[in-house]
């Protein structure tokens, strides 16, 4: 089926109708100097045979590796039933249901998927998913600063505990807009934020700290205390969250005395495969208060003419088609496949599967620290709590470790010293419920011989 | 034919002025305004103590059709917004010239409500722009 559906002849006609000679005339009023041209580095168009078989050759590329790698992107067991359903002609248009009378299986959708992500996260509504973790925290951040009137400092505190790519993320989107980013140290003993480094800033216009938690490091943050902190200075707070942590861990909305103002998130462990990094999808909640700075897309349950219930766009007036240059933020069609699979996994698991797994990824998890810290030199890095990841310091340097092991077909972790040069001699790893304690084995053999081997040398 | 009342300043952009007692000025939409948005959903009003430049947009009236900006027809501080309209914007709709009012705020230069139209003024400015 031709994506395009005018043949030459529909355009012809639909020229002749305008007095246009050309396509290319109708975008006369743009000046020369403007236009890009051709654009370096883009190969040309391949047909979807050459794209498959591109695409094959560089997934086999992959392997099949053990992977215990995390970092902002999870491997879990993923239903067969998940992407059977997904991948139904009925679902697999991702287009915007801009047209209620022809979308509603779509927007009861979004909404079931709305209504779980405001659950989850306990607060008041959600919107229909943004592009991914770091350019919704981003959003985030932008949001933060229209919905905090009472603020006129567009100041944004960045714990050092946050995820790298996330903090670059922030300010490549935000940096534009004349934010003010700072920094917070993390405690070198526990790995969280360091509380009272929140001292600096008391009696100060901040506009919005971000707390992730789990942190990057994997460990548990102090929520409550950061919360009320937030709170009594009149600062707003961006939770970043993992949605599976979610099932045990309390939801945001009920951190500190009165919860956050901003969650968001990656929503890729909710059914979405890692395939080399993306598409993934984001996600946003927030309170009623705030919902008209909130990004993106949603969708309401309303009554037609005849009195029965359906779905539609709701709130549209926020929105790029409405509101022009002043809207909320021009994302509009998205991630649409990878919400549908996420609210079919949900929808599978339930709240008690979702809690399963997430018990069972923070067992494998202590399984897999207590094995690594028996090989002699090997500890963990840092005190504080943690869901389903871990820094684990070497004495050595970790990229030539790791190195080792991926010759053993192991992805033994993240190497640190990439986005922090102090942390070079440490891993974070990460273990779900897809590793047995034959493969935390097989790793723990592995990393004690590599280690072995490198100290002899 | 929508109401202009004759007591008060306005706006090219559809915004009335009307000068109180004290030396502040009240601001809201006109009826023509409210009147093109249709039902109103929601209003936000500017948080006090906020300086406005003359022009500047100051509130926001969104309709089920539209969320438009209203803009400050002078410079000056907010001394209140109307809180009432958190809960019932549609007095906007009902009253847009009296309890529908948006915000009050002291003019940093009382001379510039002198150079807005007049009702008249005002009036001719309909005529021509529904041409």
């Amino acid at each position: 089926m031709p994506f395009i559906p005018h043949t030459d002849a529909d355009v012809r006609t639909m020229l002749d109708a305008i007095g246009a000679r050309r396509i290319d005339d109708l975008f006369d009023e743009i000046p020369a100097e403007l236009k890009s041209g051709p654009l370096d580095g883009v190969p040309p168009a391949v047909n979807e045979m050459e794209i498959s078989r591109v695409m094959h050759e560089r997934a086999a590329r992959d392997g099949m590796p053990l992977n215990f790698i995390g970092a902002g992107a999870y491997e879990h067991h993923i239903p067969a039933a998940v992407w059977a359903v997904t991948t139904r002609g009925e679902f697999y248009s991702a287009y915007t249901p801009y047209q209620a009378e022809a979308s509603q299986g779509t927007l009861q959708l979004i909404y079931e998927y709305q209504t779980m992500m405001a659950s989850l996260t306990g607060m008041e509504v959600s919107n229909a998913s943004l592009y991914d973790g770091a350019s919704a925290l981003a959003e985030a951040c932008l949001m933060a600063v229209r919905a905090h009137r009472k603020s006129n400092s567009a100041r944004i505190l960045l714990p050092a505990t946050l995820n790298p790519t996330y903090r670059k993320v922030a300010r490549a989107i935000a940096g534009m807009q004349e934010f003010t980013f700072d920094e917070l140290p993390y405690d070198a003993a526990t790995g969280r934020i360091r509380v009272d480094s929140l001292a600096a800033f008391e009696g100060q216009d901040v506009t919005a700290l971000v707390i992730q938690q789990p942190n990057f490091f994997g460990v548990l943050e102090e929520v409550d205390e950061l919360t009320r902190w937030a709170r009594k200075n009149g600062t707003f707070i961006v939770a970043v969250v993992n949605p599976t942590s979610l099932a045990l861990l309390k939801p945001p909305g009920k951190w500190g005395d009165g919860g956050v103002d901003i969650v968001c998130g990656e929503g890729q462990p909710l059914g979405v495969p890692l395939s080399s990094g993306g598409p993934y999808f984001g996600f946003m909640t927030t309170r009623m208060a705030h919902v008209r700075q909130m990004p993106g897309r949603i969708v309401g349950r309303t009554l037609d003419l005849d009195g029965r219930p359906g779905f539609t766009l709701t709130l549209q007036a926020r929105e790029q088609h409405i509101r022009r240059s002043k809207a909320t933020s021009n994302i509009c069609t998205n991630q649409g496949l990878l919400v549908s699979a996420a609210t079919i996994y949900l929808t599978l698991v339930g709240p008690a599967g979702l809690e399963r797994v997430a018990s069972a990824s923070h067992e494998r998890t202590q399984d897999l620290v207590r094995a690594l810290t028996r090989i002699p030199g090997v500890r963990a890095k840092f005190s504080g709590p943690r869901f389903h990841e871990a820094v684990i310091a070497l004495d050595r340097p970790a990229a030539d470790i790791l190195a080792a092991l991926a010759e053993r077909g192991i992805m033994g972790g993240l190497d640190l010293g990439t986005h922090y040069p102090e942390l070079n001699e440490a891993l974070l790893v990460c273990a779900t419920e897809t590793k047995t304690t034959a493969d935390i084995d097989t790793y723990t053999n592995a990393l004690a011989d590599v280690l072995k081997s490198a100290r002899a040398a | 034919m929508s109401k202009i009342p004759s007591d008060l300043k306005y706006t090219k952009s559809h915004e009335w002025v009307r000068a109180l007692a004290d030396g502040s000025v009240e601001i809201g939409i006109t009826d023509h305004a409210q009147e093109a948005l249709g039902d109103l959903v929601f209003v936000e009003v500017p948080e006090v103590g906020r300086k406005l430049a003359a022009g500047e947009a100051c509130a926001v009236v969104e309709s089920v059709k539209a969320a438009s900006d209203v803009y400050s027809p002078l410079a000056g501080e907010v001394i209140e917004g109307n809180v009432d309209l958190a809960a019932a914007p549609e007095l906007v709709n009902q009253d847009p010239y009296g309890n529908g009012w948006l915000l009050r705020f002291k003019p940093a230069d009382k001379s510039g409500l002198a150079k807005l139209l007049d009702a008249a003024a005002y009036g001719k400015h309909l005529e021509t722009e529904a041409h």
